[in-house]
């Protein structure tokens, strides 16, 4: 009962957000000056009649009421305009290069995770072991990094220099497949994927440790030691659990970031995702992209994070009142 | 009066004697309080020696510092000018130029000299507008409580929400390219987290006795604020601003390496920008790349070395014992 | 018969700002059926002891003497014969059992896990006895299924005590168990505790600062000051006419209604107790001592006779050996 309430309030908090968002996005482009200003700001030139066409289009001489709410229509529909720079649907390109995005993101994710919470309960459990200065020291210096130079030393070296990875792409030019097509996107997937993991495991794996820590001064610990309970049962049972805690809800308000990092390791590594596209959409001021692109990573983030706030009700039960 | 709705406590064994010692002579209040001010910072520094990632983070922010602001003297207008450069394009490494040239033919060691100016300089401006923005609203939100807690909040939740690249592209693209506009582009998608941070602390804050006891003597929201709330959040919100500063470096490098920095200014990040523009990864310039991507690494370090000193010193129950 | 023996028991521990000696040499006997209350101020170096009897302090903690439970040398037992010892030789009730328990584990579960790690019984037969438990220390047995924050502090404080008990232990530890509960929480733990220990013939080594809770609980007080033990006898003497002047200022600290000595107002004691790392020459209370004297400062103080069954660390003692020279 209590936690049907809880998933409820959880659920309307995302809608809101969402709508704010959208909102947020309308004010921005449409209360801001022309529109059509902004939009001949980039190299696009236009005469008077192909402007009075593209107010027309815009709607920008409607009112503002009459605009937003046209605006959350076609929103809701999935109808992001036209790419200035192709001239195609912009849902068209967005679908095309979703795919490639969700396989770099998600293994980067998925491996930053595992692989960082790992190392950080190594670290604590082993606190001032070489294990930990080591890893605590490489920790803080990959999160100093700019995934995006970190990127290109990686495709430098590995695929410049020592060329045991190809310098970018998805696939390469020969038709392959079955196990050789996998292989294939594999091998052109790991530089990208180690960038993008490396950039965010360190995080994971100092706020692991450091949650770990605390725990590990708790009372609970102590008497789950003085029932006679074995340290690794220890902590298993009773220590990480309580832990992860934090840790989990990061992993997932993380998302955000990833998707940030990906645009710039995805234009380093010619990875053919949205990444790519946006960075491209950035250079020509491409604003239905951008526009397009924002409300989506938005609403993904908002996703993950609904996502997280309920499953954190399954882990904690303090939560859940 | 605060105590009367507790419940009455055993007298511990440990009270003080009745016979407290005569008070010493009234001597200037603001003598005293500046004593008390050197008192606490020697006490902090003490402590803070102690940690040898403190030290060294402090060590190399001196360093950086010290370059920077003697830049004028190593590196001359005509250095920078890419009408008349001192070298021939795209050299590697020589005596004449340690780290070889650009495109332009400009010594990239002087180019990573005067980048140190602006990157520390956006680094430390975007912090003061998030600290300052985050902390009036994180006070403010926990202080009047009630509705407008509710909205603050909700508003700061709300721009935690949003992924911060996305939101980014989408206000430099509308404001342009300058560096004021990254300034303000970084503080706007960082203020939220530390209005979160500085929120939940004077929500402690405000719990504490002393506060009750002021606002019974009739203690307007103005002294109760400046004299007893914001004293005791400063800890929380100086470990903060040094986090903060080491993350709008990177975030400075993350918008240059996207193509939004401001393209006559010369920081770390638009220098790797330059040189990613101008082909340097498919032709292997690795003199052109790295430097300026190790300087952002190692001052991003030091801030976050001394900034987890910081919270060690404040914190003392994470410290190792 | 003898459950406890510790002998010249001393912890050390080892800290970066160097070594602290937390425990300097502490002798105590429990006997089967018997409550021994151990008393002093926050840092004299009680809970210390709590942890070393099942060895839990961490690696860098320096201990010597020895330790006897049932007669097993507790010092020297390898991991494995370590973990089996725990909790069913000897089990703790930790202070403030706000967070002595796993908050994102039923309280069953955790009980159940006592029992089941030192495969005393499966996990079936191991709810049963969980539930029996559970009411014995006053609650109904459906909340074996309860997470630790759905309960109030003295439920929580029950449920430690059950847990205990789980593996019927020699001797129960209990390190500050009432000092976070509300007064009236503390008469009712305390009560029960009297009760548990009467009913099951439970050796106990009661722990706190609050002496007047002592006298009721206790068979027998020592006092700890300073990592030493300074004082010890039958409770009842010990509280009413205490030899050293340290327990008498304790004791002063916990006015008594009716008792004159308390009329006017409750007496205290300056100072503050000594930081482990510069701990006074001598007798280590001399400098807080209303009848020290000339000689106190260089003095070798150790447990002398004070009276039937009693000792104190005083020279004011009447088995204290006579000084040499003149006194003030």
């Amino acid at each position: 009962m209590r936690s049907r309430r809880y998933i409820l309030r959880h659920v309307l908090h995302a809608v809101a957000t969402l709508f704010f968002v959208l909102t947020f996005n309308f004010v921005l482009f449409r209360a801001v000056g022309d529109p059509v200003k902004l939009l001949t700001r980039s190299s696009v030139h236009l005469d008077p009649q192909e402007q009075a066409a593209l107010r027309e289009e815009f709607g920008i001489d409607d009112p503002l009421p009459v605009q937003f709410v046209n605006y959350l229509g076609d929103t809701l529909r999935g109808e992001f305009g036209y790419s200035f720079i192709s001239g195609r649907p912009v849902t068209t390109s967005i679908s095309e290069k979703v795919w490639p995005t969700i396989l770099l993101v998600g293994t980067a994710l998925i491996l930053s995770t595992v692989f960082g919470v790992l190392i950080g309960i190594k670290g604590a459990w082993r606190r001032g072991s070489t294990f930990d200065t080591t890893s605590l020291l490489g920790s803080l210096t990959l999160y100093s990094m700019p995934e995006g130079w970190l990127g290109m030393i990686l495709l430098i070296t590995f695929a410049g220099t020592l060329g045991w990875f190809p310098a970018g792409g998805y696939e390469s030019t020969d038709e392959l497949t079955g196990f050789a097509h996998v292989l294939d996107v594999a091998k052109h997937l790991f530089l990208p994927c180690l960038t993008l993991t490396l950039g965010y495991i360190g995080e994971y794996a100092i706020i692991m440790r450091s949650s770990l820590l605390e725990v590990m001064g708790e009372d609970f610990v102590q008497t789950a030691r003085a029932k006679g309970v074995r340290d690794k049962e220890v902590r298993r049972r009773h220590a990480v659990p309580n832990a992860l805690l934090p840790t989990f809800t990061l992993a997932f308000y993380s998302i955000g970031f990833i998707l940030g990092g990906a645009v710039i390791i995805e234009e380093v590594f010619s990875w053919p995702g949205l990444g790519q596209l946006t960075y491209a959409a950035i250079e020509a001021n491409d604003y239905p992209v951008i526009q397009a692109v924002f409300l989506l990573s938005s609403a993904a983030v908002i996703l993950f994070n609904l996502i997280a706030d309920i499953s954190y009700g399954y882990l904690d039960p303090r939560v859940r009142e | 009066m605060t105590g009367m709705i507790e419940t009455p406590r055993q007298a511990d064994a440990t009270t003080v004697g009745l016979e407290a010692p005569a008070p010493p002579a009234p001597r200037d209040p603001r003598k005293i309080k500046w004593a008390r001010r050197r008192r606490a910072f020697a006490g902090f520094w003490r402590v803070f020696r102690q940690s040898r990632m403190g030290m060294v983070g402090l060590v190399m922010l001196g360093v950086f510092i010290l370059v920077a602001l003697m830049a004028p003297l190593f590196v001359g207008q005509a250095d920078l000018g890419v009408s008349d450069p001192p070298g021939a394009p795209f050299q590697p490494p020589s005596l004449e130029f340690p780290l070889g040239t650009d495109d332009f033919g400009r010594s990239v060691l002087d180019l990573v000299i005067w980048g140190s100016r602006i990157s520390l300089l956006v680094g430390f401006a975007a912090t003061v507008m998030t600290m300052v923005v985050g902390a009036a609203v994180g006070i403010s939100s926990a202080y009047y409580g009630g509705r407008t807690d509710s909205v603050l909040n909700a508003f700061t939740n709300w721009f935690l929400v949003i992924p911060w690249i996305p939101l980014a592209i989408v206000l430099a693209s509308i404001l342009g390219q300058s560096l004021f506009n990254t300034i303000l582009v970084i503080g706007l998608t960082s203020w939220a987290g530390t209005a979160r941070l500085v929120r939940a602390d004077t929500l402690s804050v405000k719990q504490r006795p002393y506060v009750e006891r002021a606002r019974a003597l009739g203690a307007s929201n103005w002294h109760l604020v400046t004299r007893h709330i914001l004293p005791n959040v400063m800890p929380v919100i100086f470990a903060n601003t040094v986090l903060t500063v080491a993350l709008s470096i990177l975030a400075e490098t993350t918008l240059a390496l996207l193509g939004l920095g401001d393209p006559l200014s010369i920081s770390w990040g638009i220098i790797i920008f330059d040189a990613f523009d101008a082909g340097a990864l498919s032709a292997g310039l690795w003199w052109w790349l790295i430097p300026p991507g190790v300087c952002i690494c190692l001052v991003t370090l030091a801030f976050t070395m001394c900034g987890y000193a910081i919270d060690e010193v404040l914190n003392p129950r994470i410290r190792e014992r | 018969m003898s459950v406890l023996n510790v002998r010249d028991l001393r912890v050390t521990y080892r800290t970066k700002a160097g070594d602290v000696p937390a425990v300097r040499g502490v002798d105590l006997h429990i006997d089967r059926g018997e409550v021994l209350g151990l008393a002093g101020e926050s840092g004299c170096g009680k809970s210390t002891i709590a942890g070393a009897i099942l060895r839990l302090h961490s690696a860098a903690t320096a201990i010597e003497g020895s330790i006897e439970l049932d007669d097993q040398d507790v010092l020297s037992l390898k991991p494995g014969r370590l973990r089996a010892v725990r909790w069913t030789g000897a089990s703790i009730i930790f202070q403030g059992a706000l967070h002595a328990m796993n908050p994102v584990r039923r309280i069953g579960d955790q009980v159940v896990e006592a029992i089941t790690v030192h495969k005393l019984a499966g996990e079936r037969e191991a709810r049963v006895r969980t539930a029996e438990l559970l009411q014995q220390v006053g609650l109904p047995a459906r909340r074996i299924d309860d997470y630790p924050h759905e309960l109030s502090g003295g439920q929580k404080q029950r449920v430690m005590i059950a847990m205990a008990l789980a593996c019927n232990p020699s001797l129960v530890i209990a390190d500050e168990p009432t000092t976070a509960l509300d007064v009236m929480v503390q008469a009712q733990v305390l009560r029960l505790m009297k009760q548990l220990q009467n009913e099951l013939g439970l050796a106990m080594l009661f722990i706190t600062h609050d002496l007047s809770v002592l006298v009721e609980v206790a068979d027998r007080i020592a006092i700890m000051y300073a990592g030493l033990i300074v004082e010890e006898g039958p409770a009842e003497d010990v509280f009413h006419a205490p030899e050293h002047p340290y327990t008498e200022a304790l004791a002063g600290a916990f006015p008594e209604i009716g008792d004159a000595r308390f009329r006017h107002r409750p007496a205290g004691l300056g100072g503050d107790p000594p930081d482990p790392q510069r701990i006074p020459s001598g007798c280590p209370f001399h400098p807080r001592c209303g009848v020290a004297i000339e000689a106190c400062p260089s003095l070798d103080v150790e447990l002398w006779a004070a009276g039937e069954g009693r000792r104190a660390a005083c020279i004011h003692v009447a088995g204290a050996p006579e000084l040499s020279g003149t006194t003030s």
